[in-house]
């Protein structure tokens, strides 16, 4: 299967129809799928309907762009009016949205074909999609382990080639750390470039929608699709869009940065050898690679998970089982149909998250908990600052370690929490990454590479990116 | 910190969650693991420094302030898992 740049020569050149490409994504899904479980739902009427109108356009000479006519998938936290969106979780089972996220908007005003909506952990909490209450999904260069979370799903259906692009959301690395452990392209934006307006909260002031693909252009070409400023989201950034004339330019005097606190992480001796030869690449293509320090990052994961889950506890205090979602059979009262709602309808991780921020949110530990940790968030945001003055990107592992067995780290919440370590300090600063196919084990488990850049820099990043990505062959190589 | 039962059971109610006994003492345990590594937070010196709650740079975009036509009643019912005419039913609240 082609790349979805490949595919959108394909269809302008008319060698393939958009109907043919989406009876080919919905046949693969159709034969592998259950294998992967990537796919929640598969909307075959809705995508062939889609595919016959970009057909339509195409010959009648009105083709909306790269994206007209390509079939896609959405991470089911995205909204897709009419077309049922769990979030993962229970308590959202048969909610039909009255509305189209600005994301799913923008992806049908460019012609794209909506093909699904993919597994997730529930409410996007989690790193492995083992979270889901529907179904766990499988890594598809190694059926035993686990793709990767939240966006486990999208990441496993590009990996898969059963669509083209997907989107995922990214809190604290749900879309890079899944994007490293199935050998695509997953970039993070900065905060504020995406809208988010219909994607279910996890937490506000981290949340950002981004994209799976099989290359850099391939996400280039969704991210100019998907962003820009909202009248709906008052926290999308009012900013020119990002640019990709230079995608090409390479990387010859740029400055590239290798913080030694994420290489000393713990690293897996394979994932660290795996950046030290990207590294080397890029010198050789002529750019300085250079030792820098971002201090505070041994502190970027207490302080992610207080923020996190206190503004988590505060946005899901919207599943009250009076206006939509599950509501308890037969509560006795107001606060029973509360208490039996929520607590029937959450799973597990979710309501442990619940609890950890509603206590950090309590009166009396408020100031030690919360404020602390948006403080320490600032000083974390310094310290890429104070980078940015020195480097045109940091590059790091996206995950310290290669994909894990499914089931091995359920048991352990914190060691869970701690394979997000590289990739959540880019959330707690807003900044743009990108995770990108940078080599495999000796067992053949992918890994990414991730670079990050300072804020609105995705052109940029994207540019470095694929000066390596030109180089190697490691996209290439399918399941 | 260490959670007391007691606590636990307070904050599950200020969640609005139910939690049988079993879970009470599950959580107890798992927060307080997660509430002892959150702690190393205390040794960071942040006098001075503003807390961050976000960080959009430049300040947030606003629309204009005008009505607009939304989805309408019959919509914004429609996934409602108890409705009446054009409310929302809930168990009666004063007796």
């Amino acid at each position: 299967m082609s790349t979805l740049l490949e595919a959108a020569a394909a269809l302008s050149a008319k060698k393939v129809s958009s109907t043919e490409l989406t009876q080919q994504a919905l046949g693969a899904i159709e034969r592998g799928d259950g294998a992967i479980k990537a796919f929640l739902r598969v909307d075959a009427a809705g995508a062939l309907a889609a595919a016959g109108a970009a057909d339509q356009r195409r010959s009648e000479g009105r083709s909306l762009g790269p994206l007209d006519g390509i079939p896609v998938a959405l991470k089911d936290n995205i909204l897709t009016e009419g077309l049922e969106t769990t979030a993962g979780s229970k308590i959202l089972k048969g909610f039909k949205p009255p509305f189209d996220a600005t994301v799913t908007r923008r992806l049908r005003e460019a012609g794209a074909v909506i093909i699904g909506k993919t597994n997730l952990d529930e409410f996007a909490m989690g790193s492995s999609t083992e979270a889901s209450a529907f179904q766990k999904t499988h890594n598809p260069y190694d059926l035993t382990r686990t793709p990767g979370g939240s966006s486990g799903g999208s990441a496993a259906a590009v990996a898969s080639r059963f669509v083209f692009g997907a989107l995922g959301s990214d809190t604290g690395g749900s879309i890079r750390q899944p994007a490293s452990f199935t050998n695509t392209v997953g970039l993070k934006p900065t905060w504020g470039r995406v809208s988010r307006w219909g994607v279910v909260a996890f937490a506000s002031s981290l949340d950002q929608v981004g994209t799976f693909t099989r290359t850099v252009g391939d996400a280039a070409a969704m991210l100019d699709v998907i962003s820009g400023v909202d009248a709906n989201d008052s926290t999308s950034g009012d900013v020119p869009k990002s640019n990709h004339r230079e995608l090409e330019a390479g990387v010859e005097g740029l400055t590239i940065g290798l913080p030694d606190e994420y290489v000393a992480a713990g690293l897996d001796p394979e994932v660290e050898r795996a950046i030290r030869a990207v590294a080397a690449q890029y010198e050789k293509l002529g750019a300085t690679v250079k030792r820098i320090s971002l201090p505070h990052t041994k502190h970027a994961l207490a302080t992610y998970y207080v923020i996190a889950c206190s503004e988590a506890s505060s946005n899901l205090g919207r599943y009250d089982g009076v206006r939509f979602g599950h509501r308890a059979a037969a509560p006795k009262n107001l606060r029973e149909l509360y208490l039996q709602s929520r607590s029937e309808g959450f799973g597990d991780e979710v309501k442990r998250r619940i609890m950890l921020g509603t206590f950090a949110l309590s009166a009396g530990y408020y100031d030690a908990y919360y404020v602390k940790a948006q403080r320490v968030r600032t000083l974390i945001k310094r310290d890429f600052d104070e980078a940015f003055r020195s480097v045109d990107a940091v590059l790091c592992p996206t995950s310290p370690i290669p994909p894990w067995k499914l089931g091995e780290k359920l048991d352990d919440p914190l060691a869970m929490y701690l394979a997000d370590v590289l990739t959540l300090p880019t959330n707690l600063a807003g900044l743009p990454a990108v995770s990108l196919p940078a080599g495999f084990t000796s067992s053949n488990l992918p890994i990414g590479a991730q670079l990050i850049g300072p804020a609105w820099g995705e052109a940029k990043v994207l540019q470095i990116a694929r000066a390596f990505e030109r180089e190697t062959r490691f996209a290439e190589r399918a399941p | 910190m260490k959670l007391t039962l007691e606590q636990v059971r307070h904050v599950a109610q200020l969640a609005r969650l139910s939690l049988s006994p079993a879970e009470l003492e599950s959580y107890q345990h798992r927060l307080s693991v997660i509430l002892e590594a959150v702690e190393q937070l205390a040794e960071v010196d942040t006098a001075g420094v503003e807390p961050t709650s976000h960080v959009l740079p430049g300040s947030a975009h606003l629309r204009a302030d005008q009505v607009i036509a939304e989805s309408g009643t019959a919509r914004a019912l429609a996934n409602a898992p108890q409705v009446s005419g054009t409310s929302f039913v809930i168990p009666k609240v004063i007796e």
